[in-house]
């Protein structure tokens, strides 16, 4: 991973990324011109408080929502360039989501949940082999609300990564789970990271989790504070919180 | 199968009482359409066929005796297909266990019967031999509600004569559907009957032979009937002809048409509007019932689905709902449909029954529901594609509240919290609420609409039976009598009081505007039988002029002060032009009023009198009937109490049929409609109530938000849907009109207050469901799952 990668190798470049969300009379500047790049493979976690734009960063990367300024670029495309339909491409060919809430649709078993994905996606895995990669290959036929916080959430996983995405975005993954919980998303995570060579941005509350990433990017106040670069990765069972 | 089908099929299964209640809407407006033009359909092809196989006649007409030989001349006229010369004749029956007496229209039978018009169909037994006079066969009406059979015999005083005729056959005639007796204004089936004679018997008792006074003709393929009625209006003038006229001056065919065409009128108007505002209901249903779908939409688009995709996934779900309801609503339809035709056809008597329905019928109810339910799941699709996948995924952002009126209501009001809370969420969303308010009044306007037939043909009976004619009894004699005849009937034991009566068969005109009907010729010191002004204020009769209904005044398009043309068709068939003198009020037929010396004037012959209105001493009345049934001068009785009992019981029931199945349809729409707004506002306040809960409150204080919520809107919804039914009854009234009756247009406030006390029920079953849901609310999961 070194700084001598040409520009088209990597997989985002974010050049002065502004947003200005406008609830009534309100103006929040939720992005103050944010500049980053993410290289193939990469695994980055993203600090900071409440508010500090993380999210919005990476609603954006992902193609769920529009910049006010700035530009990015996802490998050749110009994400800010492209529009709804342009979007819905993008994100169905090359994004996987986790969010912290899970976001299954009750009235789908664990694998249908995941099939919604494999059914649109270009070269998906089985929805049985996603949820093996997750560890929950025995309860594939369960519906969310027969399965616990933590299984929910790897199946959101599984979700995500069944198309093989180019990169995985993940908003607060274990922020509803209780440690152990945690590490066993964490691990699946890193799992497929390792073994498919998935970019992957992680949002986290949780300063231990940094640990186990390339790199971290610190925010505040709609901009990134600082970058540090993890030399030692630790497996997720090796950290505690 | 596709996942996101899967998904479909298993919302569908989840919300399934929701899902019902939605289809039951769509299904209440499917069927009153279906079922209405089926009815109405149905009868129609019947009678059609029923016309058509046995002959119903073209044109009739009546006169005092022409020779047979004029026979030949009128096959001769051009247009004629076939004409029939018969005899017809009224006379007074006296039948076992009926203490009235009764009407019977006598009619002849000839000899050879094949190729014969108006021909019967026989329930039972055989036609009368053709040199017997004792043999008569009788409308199956008439033997049925006396009870009569084959055998069984009853008398008539027939040209003076009292004969004793024995049943040998029962039928049914197209002439005939509708059997009323003169005098009636309804069918009285103990007290009218149609017998049919060996028509050589028959004129030797009338001493007819070789003659007729009777003539029915079927017409030509293409023929112009004015035309050979004017030709045959020629030929019989010099034998006492009284104008020919066509099936719609027909007794039975006018009053046959008349049902029909209020059929028709309550198809056009009621069945569109029942579908219309289900079809609104289910519109605003679903863009609801979606819109709260917003995060899985969200989510679909964040992971990739098109707007395409996901909105044909919601397109599919609505389909589903609206196909379930349209299927519930066509067989409700086509069955309810079946049930009232058979009804009706079993009260017009008719041989046989064609069940028929245009399949466009199904096409637009079908697609009436379909489009609006789509268009209202588009709605709220689309407004959820328009946002970010991340904003949609987020519960929507806190709405900005104000203060406004509720405060100011608050600061005046000793208002708690909960009440506070409702009145501002409907000021923060008053399009939802006054579409919730405009679908709930629509519910209870339909309500509103159906109910209002039995209000209006009450105030019609009162009006008609208790203001205008409020005789005991009418007699009539088979000719116009001098007015001695009248003092014979005041002999008649135990009438009070008789007054006199002349009617005139004419045709009145107006330039190119044509109508058949009667004068009436009554004394000046009218009492019982009365002419009322607009305001039903009884008035009198001008010395001069003619004083005719507004029905007639609208058909001749004449006002107060203009002259119309008057063609008598009886006696000299003298034509004078005569002013409008006044315009009166009248539900029934279609009436036209002069003075008893105005009309002699008129008709250049003295003071005759067609019969009396009269009052009686009910002591008596089986003395009366007695005396009645053997006195040759009277030719038939008209009973009062019986026409308003039988009036009452026979266009009731024909309303009822229809009315009652409307009923049931609205009060489905209203438990509909009612049901899905206490749900949905259940679920776009779940949060919040969960929420208020976690804080403390109780399962009563927070379902008072709801209910308060439901109670407002209730409050505001109830007399919006008085306003939207007054008008939707005024759409139906106006369609109702025929020239047999008009309905005034009345709403009782027992009306109003029986469709408001529906869609209350429907408030209270639907909110105790509601506080039902609020107690089984799982508190943790509904604040964990945001939204």
């Amino acid at each position: 991973m070194g700084n001598d990668l040409r520009m088209s190798d990597l997989v985002f470049e974010v050049r002065g990324l502004t947003k200005v969300y406008r609830s009534g009379e309100v103006e929040v500047r939720a992005l103050a011109g944010v500049d980053l790049t993410l290289q193939p493979g990469e695994l980055v976690v993203m600090l900071g408080p409440s508010g500090s734009g993380k999210s919005t960063l990476l609603n954006i990367l992902g193609g769920l929502d529009h910049a006010t300024a700035g530009t990015v670029r996802f490998r050749e495309h110009d994400l800010t360039a492209l529009d709804d339909a342009g979007l819905t491409a993008y994100r169905r060919n090359h994004v996987g989501f986790v969010f912290q809430f899970y976001n299954l649709i009750p009235a789908l078993t664990a694998r249908e949940n995941v099939a919604l994905v494999t059914e649109i996606a270009r070269a998906p895995m089985t929805p049985e082999a996603a949820l093996d990669i997750v560890g929950l290959g025995a309860r594939m036929d369960h519906f969310p609300s027969q399965l616990s916080g933590g299984e929910q959430q790897r199946v959101a996983i599984a979700r995500a990564i069944a198309k093989r995405p180019d990169v995985l975005l993940c908003d607060e993954p274990t922020g509803a789970l209780d440690s152990k919980t945690g590490v066993r998303v964490l691990e699946a995570l890193m799992r497929i990271n390792k073994e498919l060579a998935t970019t992957t941005a992680l949002i986290t509350h949780n300063a231990a989790i940094r640990e186990i990433a390339h790199r971290t990017f610190y925010f505040g106040d709609g901009r990134i504070t600082s970058v540090e670069i993890n030399k030692a990765r630790k497996a997720p069972s090796e950290i505690s919180w | 199968m596709r996942t996101l089908d899967r998904k479909m099929l298993r919302d569908l299964r989840r919300m399934w009482a929701q899902a019902l209640a939605i289809a039951l809407v769509i299904a209440g407006g499917a069927a009153t359409f279906v079922l209405a033009s089926g009815a109405y359909r149905s009868l129609d092809e019947t009678r059609i066929a029923y016309y058509e196989r046995y002959r119903f006649g073209d044109i009739f007409a009546e006169i005092k005796r022409a020779p047979r030989s004029v026979g030949e001349q009128i096959k001769g006229i051009d247009g004629v297909a076939v004409a029939d010369f018969r005899i017809l004749h009224y006379a007074v029956l006296d039948v076992a266990n009926l203490v009235e007496p009764a009407t019977g229209q006598v009619v002849s039978v000839p000899e050879r019967i094949d190729g014969q018009q108006n021909r019967l169909h026989l329930r039972a037994g055989r036609l009368p031999e053709f040199d017997r006079s004792d043999e008569v066969v009788v409308n199956e009406a008439f033997a049925k509600a006396n009870r009569l059979r084959s055998g069984d015999t009853f008398r008539a005083l027939l040209n003076g004569k009292l004969c004793t005729l024995r049943i040998v056959g029962i039928a049914l005639s197209p002439e005939f559907i509708y059997a009323i007796g003169p005098g009636d204004l309804v069918p009285d089936d103990r007290r009218f009957a149609v017998i049919w004679m060996a028509e050589r018997a028959l004129a030797g008792i009338l001493d007819l032979e070789g003659a007729f006074n009777a003539v029915s003709i079927r017409l030509l393929r293409g023929a112009n009937p004015e035309q050979v009625m004017k030709t045959l209006d020629a030929v019989l003038e010099r034998y006492g002809g009284t104008g020919a006229f066509t099936r719609k001056d027909q007794f039975s065919h006018a009053f046959l048409d008349a049902e029909l065409a209020q059929l028709a009128a309550m198809r056009r108007v009621i069945p569109p509007i029942f579908l219309l505002v289900s079809a609104f209901l289910i519109n605003m249903i679903l863009t609801r019932a979606i819109g709260l779908e917003r995060e899985q939409i969200g989510l679909l688009k964040a992971i990739g689905y098109g707007p395409l995709t996901i909105a044909m996934h919601y397109i599919k779900l609505v389909i589903a709902i609206t196909g379930i309801g349209i299927v519930i609503g066509f067989i409700m339809g086509a069955w309810l449909g079946q049930g009232v035709t058979r009804l009706y056809a079993e009260f017009f008597h008719f041989p046989f029954l064609i069940f028929r329905n245009d399949a466009s019928t199904y096409a637009i109810a079908g697609a009436v529901s379909v489009a609006s339910a789509v268009a209202g799941a588009l709605r709220a699709v689309a407004q959820v594609l328009r946002l970010a996948p991340a904003v949609a995924m987020q519960p929507p952002a806190p709405p900005r509240y104000n203060r406004g009126l509720a405060s100011h209501i608050h600061a005046r009001l000793p208002l708690s919290q909960m009440t506070i809370m409702s009145l501002r969420h409907m000021a923060r969303w008053p399009m939802r609420a006054a579409v919730t308010v405009l679908g709930i009044a629509l519910a209870s306007g339909l309500l509103i609409t159906a109910l209002l037939s039995f209000d209006s043909v009450e105030s019609m009976v009162n009006v008609a039976f208790f203001k205008i004619d409020r005789q005991h009894a009418t007699v009539g004699f088979n000719d116009p009598q001098n007015m001695r005849a009248i003092d014979s009937v005041r002999q008649l034991p135990g009438v009070l009081r008789a007054e006199p009566f002349r009617t005139v068969p004419v045709r009145l005109r107006n330039g190119h505007r044509v109508r058949r009907l009667s004068i009436s010729g009554k004394p000046a010191d009218m009492d019982l039988s009365r002419i009322l002004d607009a305001n039903l204020r009884p008035q009198g009769l001008p010395s001069q002029g003619l004083v005719i209904d507004t029905r007639v005044a609208e058909l001749l398009h004449v006002s107060r002060g203009d002259v119309v043309e008057v063609e008598v068709l009886e006696g000299k068939r003298v034509q004078r032009r005569v002013i409008v003198s006044d315009i009166v009020t009248s539900y029934l037929g279609l009436s036209a009023f002069m003075g008893l010396e105005a009309l002699a004037d008129l008709l250049d012959e003295g003071p005759r009198v067609s019969g009396a209105h009269i009052a009686y001493d009910v002591l008596q009345e089986r003395a009366l009937f007695d005396a009645i049934k053997s006195t040759p001068v009277v030719s038939s009785i008209g009973l009062q109490k019986r026409s308003i009992s039988r009036f009452r019981s026979t266009i009731k029931q024909n309303i009822d049929y229809m009315v009652t199945v409307y009923v049931a349809l609205a009060v489905i729409i209203a438990f509909g409609v009612v049901y899905n707004s206490a749900r949905i506002q259940l679920s776009e306040h779940a949060r919040e109530i969960a929420s208020l809960r976690v804080l403390g409150f109780t399962r009563n204080e927070v379902s008072r938000i709801l209910l308060t919520e439901l109670a407002i809107v209730l409050l505001i919804a109830v007399p919006l849907g008085w306003l939207i039914g007054y008008g939707f009854g005024w759409l139906l009234i106006q369609a109702f009109s025929s020239d047999l009756y008009r309905v005034p247009f009345t709403i009782e406030r027992a009306t109003y207050a029986k469709a408001s006390l529906v869609v209350i029920a429907a408030a209270l079953v639907s909110a105790l469901i509601v506080r039902r849901r609020v107690n089984r609310l799982d508190l943790v999961s509904v604040l964990k799952a945001r939204d």
